[in-house]
């Protein structure tokens, strides 16, 4: 049950996962991809980071009442995860799919460690994970992001702009100083997960094209 | 002198919290509630400050645990995580100010009821510590000891057999009884292998009320005469 992301699968279905910050372009990113791959011929399902109908009503409510703590934060992020991967992640890889992850558990290791979280106690709580065959971190300067957001009139999410955290009254301020320490955690975890670090300053187009490049690569790695 | 049991809560210092935690631990039906009740009213004669917290009460997380309970949807993994969670926002929201402001906090399970349905439905041992690094160790464990044959009258007579509390969902047996002895008795060796780890003083909770109660009261008079303040 625990391989601390660190030991393969033996699923016939692979992994593919999208890391970065808000406004790095993951999920658009993620959606072509999926297009791709299904218009290929192959199975894909998605599941998106903290979409369970489990927890849904929890987090909804903790985070309207500003309500949570760096550590319930966390340990509900978990425990989406947890019900997710046992409902939407294992069964289509045991199926032979492929299974598309916006956001795994490396988000939590960024924000929850950027949220003055134990570094090393998430890392523990997220053992149970399997481990993915490719990550893809697009990672982005501060500024591109939040001009993206703020171009799609994107208003800055309480905890997305680490509110909670008291870093200044000004939203897109802390926007800035929570997602730059965001984005210093995930710098780390490039060379310590093997994630596959992806430009994301340039366009949607150059991107995908270097995104299908990695994973047909990877599928065909996988198929020798 | 408060301490966690691994990696803690970082962003929170605990130096110089008056407060203090007294656990009562045991499985279900063994009396915990009925003691607490007594050792409060004793403590608060006395001119302590008291808090009372237990298992599952957390304003964040009841309703969902209520519903995820009734739905039957949950895996023994999810199951932790919520219970987890429960325990982290009643920690930060109810234990930590309270002993920040010098009660008594009076806790009707910890960690370790969590623990042991934990283990007894294989999930990883040093994982579930590793997970629950975040929480104080508590001044006094309290550990209420039955044995089954004892326990099963006893709930019996009370409120009767419960689907959780006699891990039906485990599938340890058709029938509810038998499958409340067997689930039981491996939760009572899951928390008898966690007395010395965690330092729980033993209570043998066959004897009646009273003569648990008067044991409570020694030691925990004993424990705070002995230590005036957490400093």
């Amino acid at each position: 049950m625990l391989n601390n992301l660190t030991a393969p699968h033996d699923y016939p279905g692979r992994l593919i996962v999208v890391e970065g910050i808000d406004g790095s372009g993951k999920t658009t990113q993620l959606g072509l991809l999926a297009k791709w791959l299904e218009a290929e011929g192959h199975k894909v399902s998605v599941t998106e980071w903290n979409s369970s109908a489990l927890v849904k009503a929890a987090t909804k409510a903790g985070k309207k009442k500003n309500a949570l703590t760096p550590m319930t934060f966390s340990l509900l992020h978990a425990t989406d995860f947890a019900d997710r991967l046992l409902y939407k992640i294992v069964p289509p890889l045991k199926a032979g799919m492929i299974v598309l992850a916006d956001r795994y558990a490396y988000t939590a290791f960024a924000r929850d460690a950027a949220r003055g979280v134990h570094p090393q106690w998430v890392r523990g709580l997220y053992s149970f994970a399997v481990k993915p065959d490719l990550a893809l971190y697009f990672r982005v300067p501060i500024d591109v992001s939040i001009d993206r957001l703020l171009a799609r009139r994107v208003k800055l999410k309480f905890y997305e702009a680490g509110m909670d955290l008291g870093l200044s009254t000004n939203a897109t301020e802390s926007f800035r100083i929570f997602q730059s320490r965001v984005l210093a955690v995930y710098d780390g975890l490039v060379d310590e997960y093997g994630l596959r670090v992806i430009d994301a300053s340039g366009s949607i187009t150059d991107q995908q094209h270097i995104v299908r490049k990695l994973v047909s690569e990877h599928l065909e790695a996988a198929d020798e | 002198m408060s301490d966690f049991y691994g990696h803690g809560l970082p962003y929170i210092s605990l130096d110089g919290y008056p407060g203090k935690i007294i656990a009562i631990e045991g499985t279900d039906g063994v009396g915990r509630s009925t003691q607490i009740r007594l050792l409060r009213e004793w403590l608060e004669v006395r001119g302590y400050g008291v808090v009372e917290t237990g298992w599952t009460r957390s304003a964040l997380m009841q309703p969902t645990i209520d519903l995820a309970k009734a739905s039957n949807t949950l895996n023994k993994l999810t199951f932790v995580l919520l219970y987890a969670t429960d325990f982290a926002d009643r920690l930060e929201k109810e234990i930590i100010p309270a002993l920040k402001a010098g009660f008594i906090v009076l806790s009707d399970r910890y960690i370790f009821t969590a623990l042991a349905r934990a283990g007894v439905r294989g999930v990883d041992r040093a994982w579930l510590r590793e997970l629950y690094g975040f929480a104080i160790k508590p001044d006094l464990v309290f550990y209420l000891k039955v044995d089954v044959d004892t326990l099963v009258q006893r709930v019996l007579q009370s409120r009767g057999l419960d689907f959780w509390e006699s891990g039906m969902d485990m599938k340890l047996a058709d029938d509810i009884y038998d499958s409340f002895r067997t689930y039981q008795r491996s939760l009572l060796r899951e928390y008898a292998s966690m007395a010395d780890e965690f330092d729980f003083r033993v209570l043998d909770a066959r004897r009646p009320i009273e003569a648990i109660q008067k044991d409570l009261r020694t030691q925990v008079e004993a424990f705070l005469e002995g230590t005036p303040a957490r400093t």
